[in-house]
């Protein structure tokens, strides 16, 4: 069991705490200037595979990236939190916009095939598109056992013990390695990269590839017809008795009159 | 406590301080559990904490990533790499990105810009709209009146330029990178570092995960030093390592208290037919009373694909009356029919606020001290009749950067202390067109404090300065400082704000959402109180809250306690723009603002 190596995938997003602005011509949201920063469940377990390598289960860890330059900062803040080396797949921006989680799955599979990764980790969704779809697309392109939204990753044997979260609870599966993990939010709080940390990622190994270095074609599937901003909430009116609220609602055709 | 001038202060406040006796219980709930407060050497929860931190050196270590600290560190590289030194400069910034906390207008003055960089304009720098009218009004609550605007006042801008800052910033980090600048974003210095001898020996990092009451969470890591021959603090205005500088080394007794004003700044989207890329507006008088000393600004940026208006609102913070609200002020300001118009088919796109250095030429206090020197806002450079200071805060990085280099590559020098002191800063700064230029309208702020307020103000420009420019032979005195100036409420009329129509104007949270500020929720508040009682005793009693109307971020609240008894402050240090106006305007000088975590605040993006 000692010695795994583990890929995570880290997504360069905007802030979670940044107001999103469509852009003008409605074809998608603002990005230029816009801070970003990594997917937090990406933070998640990127932080779950660095504590990982602290109880020895794990050896290496490789943080990868796919996107523009800018994907480059993300991977360092991997690295800050204790990636060992990195790889950053380059995508131009303009094809960056129509790249899916198919596209990103099937890099993501054939790089772990290329670095013999025995574990793909991943955040659950990214926080822009909500997709929650490259995990499991991994798993099926590699034929490996997936455990997604992992809330809790022990080791059993040559196996692993996850407990995910589901619907109507807790559920606790074995996982045989290889195997692909996504993370949800309660398996683990992530460090800081610090200072120190940020300095010393600086002399580690970032790799650039391209996605046809490893066979992909990143065409685009799919075209975005219009992104719009959500309606705007219209007020509410209160009502003075149940018998007003009940003839709203037939006049509404809510409620058979 | 509260701080009483004399005994009269003590007579007047003890009497309202009686009345309001009822108004509120001692049992104070625990609100600062900051370690600047409650220091960890003296917690039991701290016990088996290693506290020992991992350090650097470098030969300079400038703190902030704005105009001044990118500009002085280009500085330095550029004479390194002519003299072919070896100079390692290392920028550390609180924002998350370079231009993350950067606020201004602005109507940038190239000066000092074609002095770093003689060829800006081949380097693509964001400086493209020059100034095409300029324009200065009185307003009433229904008209404007032109104001005349002749050559050699100070507000006039023929060659300048309006700029995002925020852009200006993030190209001038570029430029910092490419000349072998280190610059580390997200890392907030919170400490300075010293010698035995008493120098400046550097500064250390923030500690990370300490949890919201003060105790070490697990993912807790302590900062790191940076040690540096000479530290450069640019942390714009009223910096909070500054603050305690001026104390250490008495930067301060030869001159007068810095005094303030606060910005207040939206980004728009206008319809393109309203649109007048470069057209400049200034104006004082309607919102605000004459005894206030304010005006507003409003630039039409010349942005290649879209129509943006940048426009604000300035402050003084030595206004009296505490029930004046600075955010509802300008969301007011927007209705006048004068413009109007530009917000009805406009979007907002952005919101920020700073507050900014009125002081000018008798606020300036000593620039160096063993170990380091004051660059930019920090000291404060602004021209407050131009309301400009990009220029003068890169112009003093420029002659600090100089004083920096010579006093690190003379071999000759011996000096008493460990940390090296750029004394020729100082001698050089003086003799600087900055200088000059801070001397001519020294007088032009001050001439505002007399009972013809504003109109006293703007007639000594137009006569004394205008024909004069600063050769008068005294120097007016700014008076009491800011903090001094409030009134207690019982002596002042609360201010009916109209409520906000969500087309032209606006509430202040969907505002402050606008900034994308956020601050870990599982962090002590960095909005520290010297005394948690302070705030109901006095400036609740005696003011009536006046942090709740001027922070613009919603912070300060005076909520009811939940026990019934009365009130109690609220602070929501999540909200915080890092805009330090509580810092200075507190009338009781018991709000202390810490730095937070780095890579926390606001997320502006090309304010």
């Amino acid at each position: 069991m000692s010695g795994l190596r583990v890929l995570v995938g880290c997504k360069r997003v905007i802030d979670y705490a940044v107001k999103i602005r469509v852009k003008p011509d409605n074809t998608g949201v603002i990005t230029e200037g816009v801070k970003h920063s990594m997917n937090p469940f990406d933070e998640i377990a990127v932080e779950e595979a660095v504590r990982m390598k602290e109880k020895k289960l794990a050896s290496e860890i490789i943080a990868v990236s796919c996107g523009p330059t800018q994907c480059q900062e993300t991977l360092r803040t991997a690295m800050a939190m204790g990636a060992d080396k990195s790889i950053h797949v380059e995508v131009d921006a303009a094809s960056y916009e129509n790249l899916q989680p198919l596209h990103v799955a099937k890099i993501l599979a054939k790089v772990a095939q290329d670095v013999k990764a025995d574990i793909v980790f991943t955040g659950k969704q990214a926080i822009d598109d909500d997709c929650n779809q490259t995990g499991q697309m991994v798993a099926a392109l590699l034929d490996w056992p997936q455990a997604t939204f992992a809330s809790k990753i022990e080791k059993a044997n040559g196996d692993l013990t996850v407990t995910r979260e589901i619907d109507g609870g807790l559920e606790t599966i074995k996982v045989q390695l290889p195997a692909v993990l996504t993370a949800d939010l309660r398996l683990n709080e992530p460090r800081y990269a610090t200072l120190p940390n940020i300095m010393k990622a600086k002399k580690k190994k970032m790799e650039k590839k391209k996605p046809e270095d490893y066979g992909v074609d990143i065409g685009p599937r799919q075209s975005i017809l219009k992104v719009e901003d959500p309606p705007v909430r219209q007020a509410g009116s209160k009502l003075d008795s149940v018998e007003t609220l009940v003839s709203k609602l037939k006049d509404a055709g809510l409620v058979p009159s | 406590m509260a701080t009483f001038v004399n005994r009269f202060h003590l007579l007047r406040y003890g009497a309202s301080l009686l009345r309001c006796q009822r108004s509120y219980t001692t049992d104070v709930p625990k609100i600062t559990t900051h370690y600047t407060i409650h220091p960890r050497d003296k917690d039991p929860r701290w016990k088996d904490v290693d506290m020992e931190r991992f350090g650097d050196e470098a030969d300079v270590v400038i703190v902030g990533g704005g105009p001044s600290g990118l500009t002085a560190a280009i500085k330095l590289k550029q004479l390194a790499n002519d003299q072919g030194k070896e100079l390692r400069v290392c920028v550390v910034e609180k924002a998350s990105e370079i231009g993350g906390h950067t606020l201004s207008g602005a109507c940038l003055e190239p000066k000092a810009l074609n002095e770093v960089f003689p060829n800006w304009k081949e380097m693509d720098a964001p400086v493209t709209q020059e100034v095409t009218s300029d324009k200065f009004y009185y307003l009433t609550k229904s008209a404007r009146i032109p104001m005349p605007l002749l050559p050699g006042m100070p507000i006039t801008n023929h060659g300048n330029y309006l700029i995002r800052l925020g852009n200006f910033v993030r190209w001038l980090g570029e430029q910092a990178e490419a000349l072998g600048v280190e610059i580390y974003p997200g890392c907030a210095a919170s400490e300075v570092l010293y010698h035995e001898d008493g120098s400046v020996k550097g500064i250390a990092t923030n500690d990370v995960g300490i949890a919201k009451d003060g105790s070490p969470k697990e993912s807790f890591e302590r900062g790191m030093e940076l040690h540096a021959k000479v530290t450069m603090f640019g942390e714009g205005c009223h910096g909070h390592l500054s603050k305690t500088l001026f104390k250490q080394f008495n930067l301060r007794e030869n001159c007068e208290p810095q005094t303030y004003g606060i910005g207040l700044k939206e980004l728009w989207e206008v319809d393109p037919a309203l649109h007048q890329p470069g057209r400049v507006e200034h104006t004082v008088g309607w919102p605000f009373d004459r005894h206030t000393y304010g005006g507003s600004f409003l630039y039409h940026l010349g942005e290649k694909d879209a129509p943006y208006v940048a426009l604000g609102i300035v402050v003084g913070l030595d206004y009296t009356n505490p029930y004046l609200n600075p955010f509802q002020e300008f969301q007011r300001f927007k209705t006048h029919p004068a413009n109007i118009d530009l917000f009805k088919s406009g979007k907002r796109i952005a919101y920020g606020a700073r507050a900014l250095n009125e002081g000018g030429y008798q606020s300036i206090p000593k620039l160096t001290f063993p170990g380091g020197c004051l660059i930019g806002c920090s000291p404060g450079f602004l021209n407050v009749p131009k309301i400009k200071g990009i220029h003068n805060a890169m112009k003093s990085a420029l002659v600090a950067a100089e004083s920096v280099f010579e006093t690190i590559t003379d071999e000759n020098k011996t000096s008493p202390t460990v940390g090296l002191d750029p004394e020729s800063y100082e001698e050089k700064m003086r003799a600087s067109w900055t200088w000059a230029e801070l001397k001519s309208v020294r007088n032009v702020r001050p001439a505002f404090h007399t009972a013809l307020g504003l109109y006293g103000g703007l007639a000594y420009t137009g006569l004394v300065y205008y024909l004069l420019r600063g050769k008068e032979p005294f120097t007016l005195s700014h008076g009491d400082p800011d903090h001094a100036r409030l009134k207690p409420a019982s002596e002042c009329k609360p201010i009916d704000y109209p409520r906000p129509d969500n087309q032209v104007t606006f509430d202040l949270l969907s505002s402050v959402a606008l900034t994308g500020t956020n601050h870990d929720q599982d962090e002590p508040p960095h909005l520290t109180l010297k005394d948690d009682s302070v705030p109901m005793a006095r400036n609740f009693a005696v003011f009536d809250g006046p942090e709740q109307r001027f922070c613009p971020a919603g912070v300060y609240e005076y909520v009811e306690r939940e026990d019934g008894n009365g009130y109690r402050l609220q602070i929501n240090a999540q909200n915080c723009i890092h805009c330090k106006t509580c810092d200075i305007k507190d009338p009781s000088q018991n709000i202390n603002w810490v730095c937070p975590q780095g890579g926390e605040g606001p997320a502006y993006n090309g304010m």
